[in-house]
């Protein structure tokens, strides 16, 4: 076998307040194709930042070594002068530029300032044709689908010359016939001696076009896999991103005992939901599922699971396009077309992302508070201030937000305490549903163990909480039933009884083909 | 005079003053802590009264001359109602370019109603706020609903109700205008009572509106109490109140000792009054802030963004319509190439008190400094015999100064 091209060796990285990468040590081979897997959150996409300098040398501890030398890139064009280049989850192209513009951006064919045409087009009709692609180089990329937009990426790559390649889930937006496209691709480009690192959880996907795979945890490398072994199933990758011991994170929690012959609090029925730009895909495909009161009910499931985008389309159809299926509330059919709507019937949606979608970042803490309910500080549409300060007041002792008064914005505030503040802004509503998404992504465990502690609260008090979450350890700590879903559909239904990391993993990583 | 006036609020400090506890040193830091929390809005009021001082010494004492006073409200009176309603568009996360042409669409309508077909002058003035209810929600529908951007929309707004004016004047100036309309524009308060050197209706009006102020500020901070939350320590407290007491009584002496308070002033005061408590504390305020600040999370908490969109725009054209009738009111005719560049000055007003481009930001009491500020710099100049061009040059530097100043400070506290 060849050496290695690349090692990384103890790289530790960390961001304020989080340990993103621990000790890893990744070693790749010349010319093969090197998966690297984990859960959401293991470290995979810091570690490929650290590795193209968008972590520069210098913010992480640690040698990369690329062809034998000692690598300190300051930025990504430094990596890619290496020969390095990363192609992001999300693609780096600008819709209403050619193709050839596109793969020339930044690197043009140019004189004196002008840009060559006839070499411009020459060369991208050679690259285009190098990925597969037959379009003319003249093609606007918003005028071709996802799956060519990844092609025109990796040819763009190719233009830079590269030797290392790194696709960070290069399908997770794909259909089956591109995905499978592009993993063609990838074998044949390592047939033309270029080494590629592809992130990916889905295992029939590393099976075929893997050497070896990497397995992160928690921000560390647990093992380097060979893919051909015969002892390298998909119980053994599987226990590895998974293997590790729950300990006592979590609250004590009554599990719930209800009347299961009750209506439940939430009920959704065959929901089905396409993507907003893209209406052939299916990005909830025909779920069903339900909670209770005093129940919390998880959802798991990789990126691009759909469950973040069954959520808010429930909530006030805030994404894609419904195309089938009805909510339930005490077995009584409703209407949540609109958020107005979906809050009048007692559901509150939590979002994963509370920066973008949950907080108003410029304005205090008590502001923020109070806004989906200001009608219950208000009168005859007048807010009453000091009851309003009262309410945040309240919240900031029982929530523990730190902060030294109601007044601060919340744009200040640490991500536990600003989750803290959008979770008291929905207990304030008053809702009897809880939708809760990834509500402990991105803040410290002591702030966690606060948050689960709230959760089973609500839980006591009658609430009905969906707990969709990528930690399974924090699923399994928590929920009394856990949902599976993988590539929009529902995989599994497992009561806490049965619920392993095993099962769920197992569940979520279910491919089409697997299923039927 | 004003240490008269210190005793008069039912304070509930014993008489005796300089029983506060709180040490010089602690005063300053907490007088510090709060000026740097309201950098942008105390800095631009710093910036006013040295702007108004600098004039007052370079004209001769020109700038503060009752007359000239009066004179400041009545020229400035319709760039400061425009710049309310600009500063809700800016906050909500917009613009609107279509204002000045609104003013000149609706004085034009204005003299069409009363000049050629002799309406009563009421009927008129309730018909044109209408007009321009109707110019509002129109452009709002557009923008709220059919989410064509504001900037195109009202820029095509421009266009469109400017030469609409010009073709419902056929090119004249129209006038003049019935007593009545013109009052708004250029008319004081009644006199009333015995012969004092001053305006007594207008004196009693400053002693009001201080006894007002003062009880407010008295209830606020005994509520504050009760609530037990933090309060100024008293000696703060009275040296704000006497601070505020003394603005109150300068401005209502400068303009008792002309002819009185212009009735428009009366009217802006109204507006500032009600459009601040709405913004600070009406649900409807609240939500404009959240559309600006944070549009998606607006949405996911249950703001009715369309709505609110479309109402701030309704209110828009509301505004203008007044400033319309006003501008038209004061000049005593409505002309084609009336309130050319406003839109301009109010944007310019909202920004220098403070606005931001990206929206969320801004109080409307920022608008009024702002406008005052761009006033003062208009009036001083003409005082001095500035030509219009340097003018211009010098109202440009304040407003970027204005802004340079807002993004450094804001760079500072961030890093």
């Amino acid at each position: 076998m060849a050496g290695p091209v690349l090692e990384m060796r103890s790289i530790v990285k960390t961001f304020p307040g989080v340990t993103a990468l621990s000790d890893v040590t990744l070693t790749v081979r010349q010319g093969e194709v090197h998966a690297i897997c984990g859960e959401n959150g293991a470290g995979k996409s810091t570690l490929m930042k650290v590795l193209s300098g968008v972590h520069p040398h210098g913010t992480y501890e640690g040698d990369i070594l690329f062809e034998g030398d000692l690598c300190a890139f300051k930025d990504i064009r430094a990596s890619e002068q290496h020969g390095i280049v990363i192609i992001h989850q999300e693609l780096a192209l600008v819709p209403f530029l050619s193709l050839a513009e596109n793969i020339f951006l930044g690197n043009e064919h140019s004189s004196r300032g002008l840009i060559n045409w006839n070499e411009t087009l020459r060369h991208a009709s050679e690259l285009l044709r190098r990925v597969g692609l037959t379009d003319h180089p003249e093609t606007r990329i918003s005028d071709i689908g996802v799956g060519k937009q990844q092609l025109v990426e990796i040819a763009k790559a190719l233009s830079k010359r590269v030797k290392l390649l790194i696709l960070d889930e290069p399908t997770a937006a794909l259909n089956d016939e591109d995905s499978a496209k592009l993993l063609d691709l990838i074998l044949e480009l390592k047939k033309q001696g270029i080494t590629s690192i592809i992130i990916s959880h889905k295992l029939n996907e590393i099976r075929r076009v893997a050497d070896s795979v990497t397995i992160l945890r928690d921000g560390r490398s647990i093992e380097t896999l060979d893919v051909a072994a015969p002892e390298t199933t998909e119980d053994r990758i599987i226990s590895g991103m998974v293997g590790r011991d729950l300990d006592n994170r979590f609250p004590d929690r009554t599990p719930y005992e209800g009347e299961p012959d009750a209506a439940p609090a939430l009920e959704i029925r065959n929901w089905t939901v396409h993507h907003p730009i893209d209406q052939q895909r299916k990005v909830v495909d025909d779920v069903s599922v339900n909670v209770r009161r005093g129940e919390i009910v998880g959802i798991a499931g990789l990126m691009g699971a759909g469950r973040t985008e069954l959520a808010m389309s429930v909530f006030g159809r805030t994404y894609g396009r419904h195309a089938g299926g009805t909510v339930l509330k005490d077995g009584t059919e409703i209407r949540t077309r609109t958020v107005p709507e979906a809050v009048a019937h007692g559901i509150a949606y939590v979002t994963e992302d509370r920066k973008h979608y949950g907080l108003n970042l410029i304005d205090t803490i008590n502001r923020n508070i109070s806004l989906t309910a200001l009608a219950k500080v208000a009168k005859r549409g007048v807010v009453d201030e000091h009851e309003e300060r009262q309410v945040a007041e309240r919240f900031r002792r029982s929530m523990n937000i730190k902060a030294p008064t109601v007044f601060e914005p919340v744009g200040k505030l640490s991500g536990g305490n600003q989750q803290k503040v959008v979770l008291s802004k929905w207990i304030f509503a008053g809702p009897d549903v809880l939708i809760l998404d990834e509500p402990t992504r991105g803040i410290d465990v002591g702030a966690k163990y606060e948050i689960y502690t709230v959760i089973d609260q609500l839980a006591a008090e009658g609430k009905a909480v969906v707990f969709i979450s990528s930690e399974l350890p924090e699923l399994l700590g928590m929920c009394d039933r856990i949902y599976t879903m993988a590539a929009g559909r529902l995989t599994g239904e497992v009561p806490r009884a049965e619920a392993t990391q095993e099962v769920l993993m197992r569940q979520m990583t279910k491919d089409k083909e697997v299923t039927r | 005079m004003s240490t008269d006036v210190t005793d008069k609020p039912p304070a509930p400090a014993p008489p005796g003053k300089g029983g506060g506890p709180a040490s010089g040193g602690g005063l300053l830091q907490l007088m510090l802590n709060g000026l740097r929390r309201n950098m942008r809005q105390y800095g631009m009021l710093i910036a006013l009264g040295l702007i108004v001082v600098l004039f007052q010494v370079w004209t001769g004492g020109d700038l503060l001359l009752p007359r000239n006073v009066s004179n400041l409200v009545l020229q400035n009176s319709y760039i400061l109602i425009l710049a309310i309603g600009m500063m809700l568009v800016i906050i909500a996360g917009h613009i609107d370019l279509s204002v000045g042409s609104l003013t000149a669409f609706v004085g034009a309508f204005a003299a069409v109603l009363t000049v050629q077909h002799s309406l009563p002058w009421p009927v008129a003035v309730v018909l044109c706020l209408l007009v321009g209810a109707l110019a509002g929600s129109v452009q709002g529908f557009l923008i709220a609903y059919l989410g064509i951007p504001s900037f195109i929309v009202t820029l095509a707004g421009m266009l469109l109700f400017r030469g609409l004016t010009e073709i419902f004047l056929q090119g004249q100036t129209l006038g003049p205008f019935p007593d009545g309309l013109q009052k708004l524009g250029n008319g004081f308060l009644p006199e009333v009572g015995p012969n004092t050197n001053y305006h007594n209706l207008t004196l009693l009006l400053g002693l009001l509106l201080l006894a007002f102020v003062v009880s407010q500020e008295v209830r606020d901070r005994r509520r504050q109490q009760e609530f037990s939350l933090d309060v100024l320590p008293r000696n703060a407290f009275l040296l704000k109140l006497v601070a505020i007491a003394a603005a109150i009584l300068a401005v209502t002496m400068l303009l008792a000792s002309y002819q009185g308070a212009p009735i428009i002033l009366i009217v802006l005061g109204v507006l500032v009054v009600g459009y601040g408590y709405v913004m600070r504390n009406a649900v409807f305020g609240r939500h404009i802030y959240a559309i600006g600040g944070n549009l998606p999370a607006a949405k996911l908490s249950g703001v009715k963004d369309k709505k609110v969109t479309f109402l701030v725009f309704l209110n828009m054209g509301v505004l203008a319509a007044l400033a319309g009738m006003v501008v038209a009111a004061r000049l005593n005719a409505a002309s084609p190439k009336a309130g050319l560049n406003f839109e301009l000055e109010a944007i310019a007003s909202s920004f220098i008190g403070g606005a931001s481009m990206s929206g969320g930001v801004g109080t409307v009491l920022g608008a009024i400094i702002g406008g005052l500020v761009l006033g003062v710099l208009n009036n001083g100049m003409n005082l001095l015999s500035v030509g219009t061009d340097w003018q211009q040059v010098i109202k440009g530097l304040a407003l970027l100064a204005a802004v340079g100043f807002d993004v450094w400070n804001k760079r500072k506290s961030g890093s």
